[in-house]
């Protein structure tokens, strides 16, 4: 039976958790890069002992760290992050111009066949790629230059680049997504990109409608079902079928449509993943009862799973990249809060426990199976 | 020989001690000393100062012989008590948040 090594990002540090296939007993490694933010740690498909980290503070900047043996050796690379050409503005809070600035990386996505290769997506928005495993990054700047970058404006945690979805068989395809910009597709490998916004509405922006500035949180597809895309809005769950084209809203149910995090079952494309959270503003379970809603149907019937969770008193909250799936048979759910918790359910959701519980708060899970 | 004190966040990523030995040639300033600290450590470019500009990272410090130079010009001439190595240079990290 495989392994599973569980990958978690804290504000203070990175965590490796292992555990046999039956996932009942876990062993904790870390802190890595103590005191560091860990925004995101992420192993490589193809290679899953190369595990790449984003470790960043106010003081020193951003570092990206390499592992080459499944996370107990780290090696941090020499790059940096410089945006190409003259980087131009966006809009500031206020929208008024401001200059486009490096702050950190948020989100790190290795490439489905060459282990060497890996994208970083960062705040200021943009996205790069490294082609030598980490060691120098190269802007992909058709994404902020192809015409809207000016009128992005950041969101509360910043202007960030946070979600970055590879196409399993398109290598030239790619979906990101930037809070407060919204989502944007490349079919040429990244040297072109264009909103695909369609059927989005914000009521946070004077044209509810419009072709950017929405506040997307998270994107996931299947693999086997690479046009269907589910999304996590500042406030709605969207799907879409035809890769982003046109997007509606499958919140249905739910008893709040706001939260950050959405992933898809390993074997069903239509069985997703999705944790309310109360907002404006209280970005904590709504009753204070950590739910998280699992529809089979595709959206809109979605159903609380509660077995484990704790049912009152709990506010947390669960960041965007603060949840995964394992690829066993009977597919582990696994998610991160900022509690310092990281609960598990080794049976698709039905029943949960905390597999750590008192890490700094938790701000990425993601979940590497191993044969 | 120039000495300088690094903070333990960059001990840990340049993989020394609490303090390195420099060689500098010339009349030691903070940004030839700093040239050579990242000539030695390249992993340390843009922790301590922005990598193009040159400018001090808003958060970290520099003290000499028991005075804040953070705030001095970089092509200031250090002085002879840490050029001659009697005196380290302190790289240290602001107080700031949690």
């Amino acid at each position: 039976m495989a392994d599973v090594r569980v990958l978690v990002g804290t504000r203070k540090g990175a965590f490796v958790l292992t555990s046999d296939g039956k996932r009942q007993s876990w062993q904790v490694s870390g802190p890595h890069f103590a005191g560091w933010e860990v925004y995101h740690l992420k192993g490589s498909p193809v290679n899953p002992d190369r595990i790449y980290a984003s470790q960043s503070t106010g003081w020193f900047g951003q570092k990206i760290q390499r592992s080459d043996d499944g996370g107990k050796t780290w090696q941090a690379m020499e790059g940096e992050f410089t945006y190409q050409g003259v980087p131009g503005t966006h809009q500031w809070y206020d929208g008024t111009p401001h200059p486009w600035e490096f702050k950190r990386v948020w989100h790190l996505e290795p490439s489905l066949t060459d282990p060497d290769v890996v994208y970083a997506g960062a705040e200021d928005a943009g996205l790069f790629r490294s082609d030598d495993g980490g060691q120098t990054w190269q802007e992909l700047a058709g994404l902020r230059g192809h015409g809207s970058g000016p009128h992005w404006q950041p969101g509360a945690g910043g202007l960030c680049l946070h979600t970055i979805v590879l196409h399993p068989s398109d290598p030239r395809r790619i979906f990101v997504a930037i809070s407060a910009a919204g989502s944007f597709r490349t079919d040429d490998g990244g040297q072109t990109w264009r909103p695909i916004n369609r059927g989005l509405k914000s009521e946070y922006l004077p044209d509810g409608e419009a072709e950017v500035g929405h506040c997307v949180h998270r994107i996931a597809l299947h693999p086997k079902r690479p046009d269907v895309l589910f999304m996590q809005k500042h406030w709605d769950v969207m799907r879409s079928d035809d890769a982003g084209e046109n997007w509606y809203e499958v919140s249905g149910n739910l008893p709040s449509d706001f939260g950050f995090v959405v992933d898809v079952h390993a074997h069903e494309p239509d069985t997703v993943y999705v944790i309310p959270i109360k907002s404006d503003s209280e970005h904590y379970p709504p009753e204070g009862k950590l739910r998280v809603y699992r529809s089979r149907t595709g959206g809109n019937e979605w159903e609380a799973l509660t077995q484990g969770l704790p049912q009152q008193d709990c506010y947390v909250n669960v960041l965007r990249d603060a949840m995964a799936v394992d690829a066993l048979d009977e597919c582990g759910v696994y998610f991160g809060t900022t509690g310092g918790q990281v609960y598990a359910s080794a049976d698709g959701g039905d029943s949960w426990r905390a597999i750590v519980r008192d890490l700094p708060p938790v701000l990425s899970v993601e979940v590497q199976t191993l044969s | 020989m120039i000495r300088v004190i690094l903070p333990y966040h960059l001990q840990a990523l340049a993989g020394v001690g609490k303090e390195v030995k420099l060689e500098v040639a010339g009349q030691p300033t903070l940004r030839s000393v700093l040239d050579a600290l990242e000539a030695a450590y390249p992993v340390l470019r843009g922790t301590i100062r922005d990598s193009s500009t040159k400018e001090r990272r808003d958060l970290l410090r520099f003290f000499v012989c028991g005075e804040d130079w953070s705030h001095q010009s970089a092509e200031v001439p250090l002085p002879q008590a840490v050029a001659m190595g009697q005196e380290p240079l302190i790289v240290l990290g602001a107080i700031a948040g949690g």
